[in-house]
């Protein structure tokens, strides 16, 4: 085995921002079905959330990288 | 149509089979070699001894990937009949001595630190794309530059180096498309302004309409039109950069919306913009806010002053890392063929690939629209009036 344990923490990362992001997406189509009418603002709003956790996911990948 | 996409995977196969069985027949390992050693091929042909060379023949997927990531003083199109064929691109220094301008072919496509430069009566040599002034004579390896016998780090002096590179070519490139783009449509509406737009001007309009309409005027508020140029240009730029990085060939290919550096002065613009045009209330609200306990009040206008620094900031991290991401991805799965060094791979990394592709051209325009939107509600966030 090679590779660097900074991997590790790349993945460790992006579950967080995994289960993170899939809430977002679940209550987003949760609200769509209760409210088709707001479907754009519920959208928009859904991605800046969204954004924001893949930031900070974003954050320790590059950390990983930079130990790589 | 499912004819056609039959034969187009079957193609796709068949492609990478005969280049390889080809270059199996004729000189062995050379194809894999070729493909990643890509900038070091003038390497491997001066190099003296063997060794190198069997070095050379294990691929290294980290190596190629970061290559190609990264920015270049050369722009390297492609390797035929183990010829580098490139365009060299000035190099521009400032040095003790003042400007000094030279083609960066004086390096035989070189970044690893072996071909001296002299230009201006100085000599130079190209170390990991770095510009370094040469050692008088090579160390062991044949390197030019010496390292600092305890941090390891390059111990040679450094010529500020503002040369046009791979990035900064792409970046004219992008830049003569997107005024293409803009001028012609501009010309359009001013020839026939009451008919409907036609051509460029249709495809731009609703683009133009969308950025000014649900990232502008939703999010800054009533003053949000001395704002829409701001955001429509960085809009179609990282747009544009994105696309260009995601096109495999020629005139795309660098990676430019994923440099640091990029993305450092865009989100450096947005932050100027953001509290350069906040109001009394925004400040109030960062330095002393208001409808706290006044022992709070001095350990949230810290929280909130590192908050200022930390919007730009992962504005930067988000579109440099996404960006970069995709084409990490993107080589990895090319490079699996050359991991497993078999072409039965070859369907499963080609599908891999084409499926990434299409993720990309979606987070391409994903990424130009978040960062607009994000500049606008920060914007928007900083102008808001007191309404309590």
């Amino acid at each position: 085995m090679t590779g660097s344990i900074a991997a590790l923490g790349a993945g460790l990362a992006v579950i967080g921002v995994g289960i993170g992001i899939g809430l977002i997406g679940g209550r987003a189509m949760e609200a769509i079905a209760r409210q088709p009418e707001a479907t754009g603002k519920i959208q928009t709003n859904m991605i800046i959330a969204a954004a924001l956790i893949e930031g900070a996911g974003l954050f320790g990948i590059v950390v990983a990288l930079l130990g790589i | 149509m499912f004819l056609r996409y039959c034969l187009l995977f079957f193609a796709a196969i068949a492609l990478p089979m005969a280049a390889t069985s080809d270059a199996q027949t004729s000189e062995g390992q050379s194809m894999v070699s070729t493909v990643a050693q890509d900038g070091h091929e003038a390497e491997a042909h001066d190099g003296d001894h063997a060794a190198t060379e069997s070095e050379e023949a294990v691929f290294n997927p980290n190596e190629m990937i970061m290559h190609h990531i990264a920015d270049s003083h050369g722009w390297h199109i492609v390797d035929w009949n183990d010829k580098e064929i490139g365009i060299p691109l000035p190099v521009i220094l400032w040095t003790n001595e003042g400007l000094v301008v030279f083609s960066s072919s004086l390096f035989h496509h070189d970044s690893e630190g072996k071909h001296v430069a002299e230009a201006g009566g100085q000599r130079f040599v190209n170390l990991h794309e770095k510009i370094y002034y040469a050692s008088d004579a090579p160390n062991e390896h044949g390197v030019y530059a010496q390292a600092d016998p305890v941090t390891h780090e390059v111990a040679n002096a450094k010529p500020w180096d503002i040369s046009i590179t791979k990035n900064v070519a792409s970046l004219f490139v992008s830049v003569v498309i997107i005024l293409v783009l803009f001028i012609r449509a501009a010309r359009s509406y001013a020839k026939n302004s009451n008919a409907a737009p036609r051509g460029l001007a249709g495809f731009v309009e609703p683009l133009v309409v969308f950025v000014r309409d649900d990232i502008a005027k939703n999010n800054i508020g009533p003053h949000y039109k001395k704002f829409v140029p701001l955001l429509l240009t960085i809009f179609f730029f990282i747009w544009v950069n994105n696309l260009m990085g995601l096109v495999p060939f020629f005139p795309g290919g660098a990676n430019v919306t994923g440099n640091i550096a990029v993305t450092m002065v865009l989100a450096f613009v947005a932050f100027v913009v953001t509290n350069v045009n906040g109001n009394r209330h925004y400040w109030k609200h960062i330095l002393w806010m208001p409808g706290l306990p006044v022992a709070v009040k001095p350990l949230l206008a810290v929280v909130e002053i590192i908050g200022i620094f930390t919007k730009p900031f992962s504005l930067m991290i988000r579109l440099f890392a996404n960006i970069t991401a995709g084409h990490i991805i993107v080589l990895s799965l090319v490079s699996l063929v050359f991991i497993f060094e078999t072409v039965w791979v070859s369907p499963v990394s080609v599908l891999l690939t084409l499926f990434i592709s299409v993720l990309e051209l979606l987070v391409a325009a994903l990424q130009a629209y978040i960062f607009t939107l994000l500049t606008a509600l920060y914007l928007g966030a900083a102008m808001q009036e007191e309404h309590h």
